[in-house]
């Protein structure tokens, strides 16, 4: 056990960090919901990350993504590991740099244990929420949240025991309503903590 | 006809498809993923599945960003 985990254990105990240490969660996308909500799980003590997303880092995605300046150019899921490895070293994470699609969703995260929605586009939003819906794995999604103010009008809904949305579900973004580094790490956050609520109480 | 949407009563034509449905009530099809008595329909077979009277219909909308 390295110095972080043992940090974390004094918070939750031996027995709950080798409960969500066992957890293999998959992250579609390493955006701005993506990449702050993997840190936020790593935090919390999970290990196993599955993590897709075929773009690179650019000067847009520093306003609220979890990337530095001297990333720039890198695949984001290189850049990710290298940040998510400073916080935990002995993490499992699975990187790809893959773009997600109908013909390689299904075994991209057939192997996980949770899945957490964090693209940008509606397509990839309906397409994972569809095949994955009745799938028997914790599903979160995100749905609204462009923009600034009303961080409260970003709610978690429970469609199904195993399906969640967190979002206001109105706000999207466009040319006047930028994404912006606190309610996209709203919704991340929130995200994080659907998964590791329903794990600490459920398991996988 | 009438069908139920996300639990609420609505008028319906008769052998209207989901997809014509789910058009003739002003959603955007490509934002939605749709569950039909409980199971969800692939997007890509919403203008062959013809709803009938008491359908169940629930609809999850998505906008965009991330």
């Amino acid at each position: 056990m390295n110095d972080f985990e043992r940090g974390l254990e004094r918070y939750i105990g031996r027995e709950r960090l080798e409960k969500l240490q066992k957890i293999k969660i998959g992250i579609a996308g390493a955006g701005g919901l993506g990449s702050n909500c993997a840190f936020n799980l790593v935090r919390s003590g999970f290990r196993k990350l599955k993590i897709v997303d075929f773009d690179f880092v650019e000067p847009a995605n520093l306003n609220r993504q979890f990337y530095f300046i001297d990333q720039l150019g890198m695949p984001k899921v290189v850049a990710l590991r290298q940040n998510l490895l400073r916080i935990n070293p002995d993490l499992e994470l699975e990187t790809l740099q893959v773009k997600i699609d109908a013909g390689n969703i299904m075994e991209l995260f057939g192997d996980c244990d949770v899945i957490v929605e964090a693209f940008d586009n509606i397509a990839g939003k309906t397409l994972l929420a569809e095949k994955f819906y009745s799938s028997g794995k914790l599903v979160v999604c995100a749905s609204g949240l462009a923009g600034w103010g009303s961080s409260d009008e970003i709610k978690i809904r429970k469609i199904h025991p195993k399906f969640f949305m967190v979002g206001d579900l109105v706000t999207e973004v466009g040319r006047d309503v930028p994404p912006i580094s606190p309610r996209v790490n709203v919704t991340a956050a929130k995200q994080a903590d659907i998964v590791l609520d329903y794990i600490m109480n459920h398991g996988p | 006809m009438n069908l139920k949407m996300n639990g609420k009563t609505v008028e319906a034509e008769e052998n209207i498809s989901l997809y014509d449905f789910l058009v003739s009530k002003q959603l955007e099809p490509e934002r939605l993923i749709v569950e039909l008595n409980f199971e969800i329909v692939p997007k890509e077979q919403w203008k062959d599945v013809v709803l009938k009277e008491n359908d169940s219909i629930e609809v999850l909308r998505f906008v965009g960003g991330g």
